[in-house]
């Protein structure tokens, strides 16, 4: 479903929706006293750690809410932007920001609130971020080298660390929620007794551990993509069945020229270009959960026929479809290899006892002469162009 | 609970942080991207830049480059239109709590001239790490952290890294003693 731009919500709408949210988030930073540089400045001199309470929970808050969001498959993680890992320049970029920080008592977010609320210093932190930027584009060349260095793509945490995304949220729940302890009795220390943060204790401890809870319960949350990759291990697919078309049966419809069944071939690109039946869309079960295959098989009024070489294939991309919620899935019985053996290379035997056989044998003759020109036609074949990801980031 | 608040009383940090949270998954949800800020600070340089200077802007590799994968005008991005409405949402808030007020805020031990200077340099060097770290506090530490990005989750570390690491020699900004 998610997210909504730009096929529900189109890229001019957009704009207005960004107007909004920059509302909430300008009031909220505001509310939360980061409108004011002593408060922010805080966390680095012990003496208010509002910064650290505020953010650490609305990452994880965002963080958990992301991960509950892929595993019920409200949106699509292929498709939100993930910002990228260029090692040095976020190093050094990073320590530059913190320098920053600690000078100027603000961070741009920040300093555009505290501005709105006619903070003269915010508006000469602006000022500066204005020629920091200035600074760096005019400079570009100078710092090419550093800011492309090190490219690793768009990789995330759990991946990078190695392992799963609920433990690593639970990991960051947990450390959140200890951070929040200590920092309390830091700035306990460094304030004599005077409290920053009046909420009582009574109320955090249940707060903190239900954040806890719901933490450990993230790790058993898997990501939607994860469980669809890892689809061929559940026990399912020896058992389950599926309805199932005979290789006769689409032989007759390919050469009829049936326009409701959609063929669907889950093998690999490679097999795919060098031989397919008529019309077939090529397809990698894992990304069955993008758009574009909701589009393909939701086509009203249309059967979606898997093939892969064999059966077991077809079923495993079969269970991905029908977990993620498509209908009118048929499987071809024997799968392509059949297809090929019994139809395509067929040849009457010498002697033929059984005359219900004797039909069938004389269809697949007719059909193994009048298919290859059928199968030549049809081509180029279709591969289904996957949307991209939104462009992000600062 | 807002509307009854005092001066400089703040929300309560943690229920400011559950909401900010929720904004920020509302707006992965809506439109696939964080918050952000730097971004428009950048847009407004670039736009400002075009104007005062448009053969310069024709000749510069980086702003070629921009309008390629951004499209033609650096003011039709999502982050200038976020930016815009934070500004209103934090005067709005400013205005119910009763915060709204121009003033040079600073420590008494430094003078405003001190403090303006600092504003401006520490500007300076969030500006400049802003670019060079592909995002702020908001685009890459907070956002990056929520859809778990190795890369957002770094650049955060290396704030609040260096932040610690200078805090020292900055002090006297801050602390009166």
């Amino acid at each position: 479903m998610g997210p909504l731009v730009p096929d529900i919500i189109g890229n001019e709408l957009n704009f207005i929706v960004a107007f909004l949210i920059g509302i909430g988030f300008g009031f909220i930073l505001e509310q939360a006293g980061f409108s004011t540089s002593k408060k922010l400045v805080g966390l680095f001199y012990g003496y208010d750690f509002t910064v650290l309470r505020v953010f650490f929970t609305a990452g994880i808050t965002a963080m958990i809410g992301v991960l509950i969001m892929d595993h019920f498959h409200l949106i699509n993680m292929d498709l939100v932007y993930i910002n990228p890992l260029f090692l040095w320049s976020a190093i050094v970029g990073g320590v530059i920001m913190g320098i920053g920080f600690v000078i100027g008592g603000f961070c741009p977010g920040t300093s555009i609130c505290a501005a709105a609320i006619g903070k003269i210093d915010a508006m000469y932190f602006v000022l500066g971020s204005a020629i920091g930027v200035f600074i760096f584009i005019e400079g570009y060349p100078l710092f090419e080298g550093l800011y492309l260095a090190s490219n690793f793509g768009s990789p995330q945490i759990f991946d990078t660390l190695g392992m799963s995304q609920g433990l690593f949220a639970f990991v960051m729940v947990a450390v959140a929620v200890s951070a929040f302890y200590f920092v309390t009795k830091i700035e306990n220390k460094v304030n004599k007794g005077e409290k920053v943060c009046v909420t009582k204790s009574k109320i955090l401890l249940p707060i903190g551990a239900f954040a806890l809870l719901i933490g450990l319960s993230a790790m058993f949350i898997p990501p939607h993509k994860e469980h669809i990759e890892n689809i061929y291990e559940k026990a399912d697919v020896e058992t389950y069945q599926f309805q199932k078309m005979s290789v006769d049966e689409l032989a007759a419809r390919i050469i009829n020229g049936d326009k409701t069944l959609q063929l669907i071939d889950v093998r690999t690109v490679d097999e795919f270009k060098e031989f397919a039946l008529p019309n077939a869309i090529n397809a990698d079960y894992t990304r069955f959960l993008n758009k574009e295959w909701q589009r393909v098989f939701n086509t009203k009024g249309k059967e979606n026929l898997i093939y892969g070489n064999d059966e077991k294939s077809a079923v495993i991309a079969a269970l991905a479809a029908k977990d993620i919620g498509y209908g009118n899935i048929i499987i071809l019985e024997g799968g392509l290899e059949s297809f090929q053996e019994d139809i395509l290379k067929f040849e009457m035997p010498s002697e033929v006892k059984d005359k219900n056989k004797f039909d069938t044998y004389r269809f697949r003759v007719e059909a193994a002469k009048a298919l290859p020109a059928i199968i030549e036609a049809s081509k180029p074949k279709v591969i289904v162009q996957e949307s991209k990801r939104v462009l992000g980031g600062c | 609970m807002v509307l009854k608040m005092e001066k400089t009383k703040y929300m309560n940090p943690y229920l400011a942080g559950f909401l900010l949270g929720l904004l920020l998954l509302l707006t992965i949800f809506i439109t696939g991207r964080g918050l952000g800020a730097s971004g428009a600070v950048k847009s407004f340089v670039m736009s400002g830049t075009e104007v005062v200077a448009p053969a310069h802007v024709e000749n510069s590799e980086y702003y070629q480059e921009y309008y390629e994968t951004h499209g033609d005008n650096p003011l039709k991005s999502w982050l200038v239109f976020e930016v815009i409405g934070a500004l209103l949402g934090a005067f709005l808030s400013g205005l119910i709590s009763n915060r709204l007020n121009l003033t040079l805020e600073k420590s008494p031990a430094i003078k405003s001239g001190t403090r303006i200077a600092a504003a401006m340099i520490g500007g300076a060097l969030f500006g400049f790490g802003s670019q060079l770290g592909r995002g702020c506090t908001s685009g890459a530490a907070l956002s990056g952290m929520a859809i778990f990005s190795t890369g957002g989750i770094l650049t955060m570390l290396s704030i609040f890294g260096g932040a610690y690491l200078f805090a020292y020699f900055f002090r006297k900004l801050w602390l009166t003693k």
